[in-house]
Formats: structure tokens, C-alpha cells, sequence
């Protein structure tokens, strides 16, 4: 692969990776929201299978083999399930066609409308790249040059986070943080050791299992998986 | 020490702990003693004894498999202290499971998930304590959060579900910006050229901080105090913590409290160690003073406010992490050993606070303050616990916080951080104001009659359960044949289904259980603070900043 072929390959894969995450922020129905985040893990996969193969580093390759399963695989497949068990099945046949309950299933009321949430990931992203100026400055490469996109996909992440009201959307959030973190491994050192990456995924997959448990039990303890009833404990 | 014996003593604090969280959870049969509970606590101890010889009689500090775990002087000493707090909560363990038991809110598997996630989280704990990793110490401090997470969430509540929810998104999004300060630290060693394998060891790191990139340690500093700060209850992402430490079950409060918020500020540490160097000391000097004031003026804010007592407790951790935060910041030798000994007495003495606000919430079934009254008259042994426990966090002599409150005054204005501490000095008074008034009114006051119980009302904030005054009044038919709890009315008195409703109660015997140790940890807290003993040199070895 020549040298022009895996920048422009590079900064596709980064593009699409950034992409996935505005989309989230613009998508209102949860389903959408997990789908495009398995999305977003192609792109991810994608980042350390560049590198390997430009590098000749074979166990980067099946670090993206990994990558590729969990992100694109198991965490939405976790994810659909437990919208599944939120959002009852639709009934069919004859006088049960409109009692789906599809309030579970959408982001209702985000804190922060669409258009000002493109607004402020544009800004985010203008911040990733004011920020991630002394990290490229250090090596300049391809990879490092699109690292700025790794920073800007937390930052979006912390929005979701932060100003989403379905628990799912909150959870879509921190995975988000997480894959903008890991984007800024690859692209800055080549990812983190193996031991590391390894323990890392499998802390993520442990936390979104624990936090989908705890989204069945919010919604039989509160009827609802809206962020907002949570009042119970303050001062 | 011998490769071998450094390979085995290092690995028992973690493999210990998971082998006996796997033993727990094969056994599904037949439950354990509750007391089995005690022997891995025993083991962290052993090993942090032997590592305390080893390191102290110079010479290379053991590693083992191939440099993941190495043990120094402060991973002693915090080793150490995990494992008093551990067995302490160990030991809380029996009664506290044999109250929920007799109040009908546990079985059988409740217990042994309690004893699995509990030891689980012990495990978790000492691996972070021991890595040399940087990526290994984060990937424990998150399996901690994981582990808890059900823990703090027992009860299925909705405050119980709703402190769940909030601990495990705060505490992995806010260590999330720790584990991208710790890869952008190895962006900037492998950028200076160390090898993959070890950009990641931080006593590689300090050797090699010369050629560290200031700008990039710098922006990894900022993240790491950040995120690792989130789990040591320092603002801004401290929301969690009043939260999971009022729902968790007392003996896990207290390790979450005692122990574990000083395990991740054991990591802001391990990277001040590396920036220090790089950047010189100011920077992580100011991050930290900033980080500590603000906690504190937080932590006595509400404390002010306060009606909860579990709450209460946990607003004066965040109060005794910022001042630990403070000892870093002054970072003099003196300040950090003032740090280390605040660290250890603040997690004896609040073991004991916590178990014995467990207690205190079994027998009145409530934690709001104001409902619990006459503590000194109705639970004698019980009342006098909390209350010393209380002094103790309050630093009165001969608490170990005494001692080290006082070297931290002293260090600091030695420091020239005399503005700072005069601030610390009058927001310290606040606090101590507010939880004497609080612990006063639980203490004292007025007996309530029996039967003049409290009225299942909404209560908003505070836990409501059954309390075991209550329950006690049931006759003994339906306490036949299940454990029956550790509170029993003193001697052979008739019990209070006898009394007639308006006659004062009968006082309540906290029991050997339950009692021993709170006994022993005000024990070792005040002997901390007459004396660190042969603790003094291992002390002022990991006092030594930046040394690997």
C-alpha cells in the first residue's frame, strides 16, 4: 500500500469515525442511535487494521479483528437487548395495533435540542483541535495529524452523556467517550499493550452489562428509564 | 528477597481475595461461615508485613511477572492499610449480615453474592495498590467500580438503584479521562523512544522523565488528576459519593470510604511522581491546592445541611481527602507523611464510623439524624462507639488524625502555603462545628417512649426500614429456628413486647459481634496516633517524593 493510499484511507476511516458520532447526536430513536454506533466501530476497527498493515505489524491486525467484534458485535448486541426488554414487543392482530408504548424507545426531550447539538459538536470538535495541537506538534505523521478526531469524539461523547435523558443514550454516550479514547491510542502510539487493551475491553463490556442490569431494574423501580425521575437522593 | 519469594508474597494480596471470591461462589450449597470472610483480609496483612521487610531492608523493591507488580514503600504502606480496614470490615461482616438477615432483607444468596463481590473488590483494590502498570492500575481502580456497582445497589431500591446508576456512569466516565491522560503519558514516552513494553511502568516513566514532552505530560497531568480524582471523591465529578456511600451496606461503605478513595489517590500520586519531574513541582502543586480547596469548602457546605448521618459520613470523607490532597500538593517530605498517616488513621476511624452507623441504622430502621435520638441511652456500648469514632474523625488526641493533622499544619506553613492552611484551618473548624452538633443530637436527648416509634412517612433523602426495636417486639415464635440478630435486650429483663407502650425502652447490648471491631479499630486508630511504632520507618520511606 503506498503512502498516499493509507493517509487518504487513514483520513477516511477518521472522517467516518467522527461522521458516526455527529449522526448519534442528530438520531432521536434509540435503535438508531445503537445502530449507528456499531457503525462507528467499523470505522474504529478500521484505525488499527490500517496501521498494521502500513506498519507490516501483524498483531495490530488482530487487535482489529478484536475491535471489530466488540464494538461492532457484542456492545449493540447488549444494547438491543436491553431496549428489547424496555420496549415491549408491538401486539398484533385485530384492536391491539396502537397500545406500543414507544415512549422507552426515543429520546424524548434531550436537555439540548438537535440543531444547537450540532452546533456545539462543531465547537467541540474546533476545541479537540485547539487542545490536541501540542500532541501532534510532538510527532507528525499521518495518523498522529488526525488524532484531533480521537479528542473531538470524547468531547461529543461527554455531551451525549451529559445532556441525553434515556439511561441507553447515557450508556451510547460513555461507550462513545470510550471508543474516542481508544481512536487516540491507535492514532497517537498505535494503541496501548496488549494487557492493557485487553483488561481495558473487558472492564467496558463488564460496565455496559452492569449498566444494562441496572436499566431493567430503574425500570421497575421507577416505571420509567428517564434520567430526570432520578430525585430520590439529594440535599 | 529471592525472585520466587517476591513472585509468591506479591501475588497473594490478589490472588488471595479472587480465589476465595471464586471459592464463594462455587460453593452454592452449603453457605460459609460468615467469619471465613476474615482470612483473606489476613493474608493481604502477611503479605504487606513481609513486603515491609523486604523493602525496608534496601536493595531492589521485589517485582514479579515481569515487572507488573512491584511493591515500594507507599504500596506498602497503602497495602497495609487496606488490609486493617479490610479485616476490620471483615469482622463488621457476621453481624451486620445477621441483622439484615433477622430483619428479613437477606438470605442465604444474598449473603454469599455479598461475600463473592466483596472479596472480588479486596482483590481489585491490592492489584492496584501493586501495579506497576500504569494501564493495569486503571484497569483494577474501573474493576472496582464494576464490583461495587451491585453492591451499592442491594437493596433495589429506587435511592439504592439511583446511587448505582450515578456511581457506575460518573466514576467510568470520570477515570475515562484517566485512562486517556495515561495514554497520551505513553504517547509521550514512546515518543521518547521507550520500548512498548514498559512506556507504561511508571518507575521507567520517573527514570526516564528528562525526555517526557512537557506540553503533552502537562495536558496528561491535568486529565489524570481529573479522572483518578473522581474516584477519590475530589470535585468536580465527586456527585457519586454521598450517594453510593449512604445506600452500600455499612461494611462496604466503610471500605469504599476507608480505603478505596485513597487507592485511586494513590495513582494521582504514582503520576505526580512523573510530572513532578518532567514539569517541576508547581503545576501539579497548583492542580491539587485548587482541587483540595474547593472539595473542602464543598464537603463543609453541606455538611452544614446535613440531616442524614450516612450522608454526613461521606461529606467528611470528601472533607479528609481534600486535606490528603493538601499533604500532596505541599508534597514536602513531612506533608506527605502527614498524607499517608491522614490516610491511614481517616480509614480506621472511619470503618468504625460506618460500621457503627450500620448498626445505628438496623436498630432505629432510619437515617435521617433528627430521628435518632438518645443513642447514649438506649444503645450504651453502640452510642459510645459512634461517638468516639466521631471524635477520632474529628481529630481530637489521641486520634491518629491528630497527629497528622497537626504535621500537616506544620508542613504547610513551613511550606509557605500559609494562606492556604489558614483557609483549610477555618473550613476544618466548620466541619468539626457541624459534626459535633449532628453527633450531639444523635447521642443525646430524649429516650422516645416505645411504641411512640417513628411514622412510616416519607422521609425524602433518608433510608426507612424496619427497625430492630420492632421487630424485637414480635414474639419469640417468629424468630424461632433464624438467627436472631445481635441486638437482645440487656440480661434478663423482660424484653420491650412486654412494656407497656410509654414506658422508657430497655437499653440494647451491641453484642461481642458486633462490638470487637469497633473496639479494635478506635484501639488502632488512637494507637496511631500515640505512637506509628515500627510503622515510622516504612512511613517516612514512602514519604519521599518521586523516588521509584
Amino acid at each position: 500500500m503506498s503512502e498516499g493510499t493509507y493517509t487518504q484511507l487513514l483520513d477516511l476511516a477518521c472522517g467516518a469515525f467522527l461522521l458516526a458520532a455527529v449522526v448519534v447526536l442528530w438520531q432521536r430513536k434509540l435503535t438508531a442511535i445503537v445502530r449507528t454506533f456499531a457503525l462507528q466501530g467499523v470505522a474504529l476497527a478500521a484505525l488499527p487494521f490500517l496501521l498494521g498493515l502500513h506498519e507490516a505489524r501483524g498483531e495490530l491486525i488482530a487487535v482489529a479483528a478484536g475491535i471489530g467484534v466488540l464494538r461492532t458485535g457484542v456492545l449493540p448486541y447488549l444494547m438491543r437487548r436491553a431496549l428489547d426488554s424496555l420496549v415491549p414487543a408491538p401486539v398484533t392482530g385485530a384492536g391491539h395495533r396502537y397500545v406500543e408504548n414507544v415512549s422507552e424507545a426515543w429520546e424524548t426531550q434531550p436537555l439540548v435540542n438537535v440543531a444547537a447539538s450540532l452546533l456545539t459538536a462543531a465547537l467541540l470538535t474546533l476545541l479537540a483541535y485547539a487542545v490536541a495541537r501540542p500532541l501532534v506538534l510532538l510527532g507528525p505523521a499521518p495518523a498522529t495529524r488526525a488524532l484531533p478526531v480521537g479528542l473531538a469524539v470524547m468531547l461529543i461523547g461527554f455531551f451525549v452523556l451529559s445532556t441525553r435523558r434515556r439511561a441507553l443514550a447515557q450508556v451510547v454516550g460513555f461507550l462513545l467517550l470510550d471508543n474516542g479514547i481508544t481512536a487516540t491510542a491507535f492514532l497517537a502510539a498505535s494503541g496501548v499493550p496488549l494487557i492493557v487493551e485487553l483488561g481495558v475491553s473487558f472492564d467496558v463490556v463488564l460496565a455496559v452489562l452492569v449498566l444494562q442490569i441496572l436499566t431493567t431494574r430503574m425500570r421497575t423501580a421507577f416505571g420509567t428509564t428517564d434520567i430526570d425521575d432520578l430525585r430520590e437522593l439529594h440535599d | 528477597m529471592t525472585p520466587l519469594a517476591s513472585q509468591v508474597w506479591l501475588a497473594v494480596p490478589v490472588a488471595v481475595p479472587l480465589a476465595a471470591a471464586g471459592v464463594h461462589t462455587a460453593f452454592r450449597r452449603r453457605a460459609l461461615s460468615a467469619w471465613t470472610g476474615l482470612l483473606s483480609p489476613c493474608a493481604v496483612l502477611a503479605a504487606g508485613v513481609v513486603l515491609a521487610r523486604a523493602v525496608l531492608s534496601g536493595g531492589h523493591p521485589p517485582t514479579a511477572f515481569r515487572g507488573v507488580l512491584r511493591a515500594d514503600a507507599l504500596s506498602v504502606w497503602i497495602l497495609l492499610v487496606v488490609g486493617a480496614v479490610a479485616a476490620l470490615a471483615a469482622a463488621a461482616a457476621p453481624a451486620h449480615l445477621a441483622g439484615e438477615r433477622a430483619a428479613g432483607r437477606a438470605d442465604a444468596a444474598t449473603a454469599r453474592r455479598y461475600q463473592v463481590l466483596v472479596h472480588a473488590f479486596l482483590g481489585a483494590m491490592c492489584a492496584a495498590v501493586l501495579a506497576a502498570n500504569l494501564g493495569v492500575l486503571w484497569v483494577a481502580i474501573e474493576a472496582t467500580t464494576i464490583v461495587t456497582a451491585f453492591l451499592v445497589g442491594h437493596r433495589r431500591t429506587r435511592a439504592s438503584v439511583e446511587a448505582a446508576w450515578k456511581y457506575v456512569v460518573i466514576c467510568s466516565a470520570g477515570i475515562a479521562l484517566a485512562f486517556l491522560g495515561i495514554v497520551l503519558l505513553y504517547y509521550a514516552a514512546r515518543a521518547a523512544q521507550i520500548p512498548e513494553a514498559q512506556a507504561l511502568d511508571w518507575p521507567v516513566l520517573v527514570a526516564h522523565a528528562d525526555r517526557l514532552d512537557p506540553a503533552v505530560t502537562r495536558l496528561a497531568t491535568a486529565l489524570v488528576v481529573l479522572g483518578f480524582g473522581a474516584k477519590a471523591g475530589l470535585v468536580p465529578l465527586h456527585a457519586w459519593l454521598p450517594d453510593a456511600h449512604s445506600q452500600a451496606p455499612a461494611p462496604v461503605s466503610a471500605l469504599m470510604s476507608g480505603v478505596l478513595l485513597s487507592v485511586s489517590f494513590t495513582a494521582v500520586l504514582r503520576c505526580k511522581a512523573v510530572a513532578d519531574l518532567v514539569l517541576g513541582p508547581g503545576y501539579t502543586r497548583t492542580l491539587l491546592t485548587a482541587t483540595a480547596l474547593l472539595t473542602l469548602a464543598l464537603a463543609v457546605a453541606l455538611l452544614l445541611a446535613q440531616r442524614d448521618y450516612k450522608r454526613m459520613l461521606a461529606y467528611s470523607s470528601m472533607e479528609h481527602m481534600s486535606l490528603i490532597a493538601l499533604g500532596a500538593a505541599v508534597g514536602t517530605p513531612l506533608a506527605m507523611s502527614a498524607a499517608l498517616l491522614h490516610i491511614a488513621g481517616h480509614g480506621l476511624a472511619k470503618t468504625v464510623a460506618f460500621c457503627a452507623s450500620g448498626h445505628v441504622l438496623q436498630l432505629r430502621g432510619t437515617t435521617r439524624i433528627g430521628r435518632v435520638r438518645g443513642l447514649l441511652a438506649r444503645a450504651p456500648g453502640l452510642g459510645t462507639a459512634f461517638g468516639l469514632s466521631v471524635l477520632a474523625l474529628l481529630a481530637l488526641p489521641p486520634s491518629g488524625l491528630f497527629a497528622s493533622e497537626l504535621a500537616l499544619a506544620r508542613a504547610a506553613f513551613a511550606a509557605r502555603f500559609g494562606w492556604a492552611a489558614a483557609a483549610v484551618l477555618l473550613l476544618v473548624l466548620t466541619a468539626f462545628a457541624a459534626l459535633a452538633v449532628r453527633t450531639a443530637a444523635m447521642l443525646l436527648g430524649d429516650v422516645p417512649r416505645v411504641g411512640a416509634g417513628p411514622a412510616a412517612s416519607g422521609a425524602g433523602v433518608a433510608l426507612q426500614l424496619q427497625p430492630a426495636e420492632q421487630r424485637l417486639g414480635v414474639p419469640p415464635v417468629a424468630a424461632e429456628g433464624t438467627p436472631q440478630g445481635p441486638y437482645r435486650p440487656a440480661g434478663d429483663r423482660p424484653g420491650p413486647a412486654r412494656l407497656a407502650p410509654g414506658t422508657p425502652a430497655v437499653p440494647v447490648r451491641l453484642g461481642m459481634a458486633a462490638g470487637l471491631p469497633l473496639v479494635l479499630g478506635l484501639a488502632a486508630c488512637a494507637a496511631l496516633g500515640v505512637a506509628a511504632g515500627p510503622l515510622t520507618d516504612l512511613l517516612s520511606a514512602a514519604a519521599l517524593p518521586g523516588r521509584p
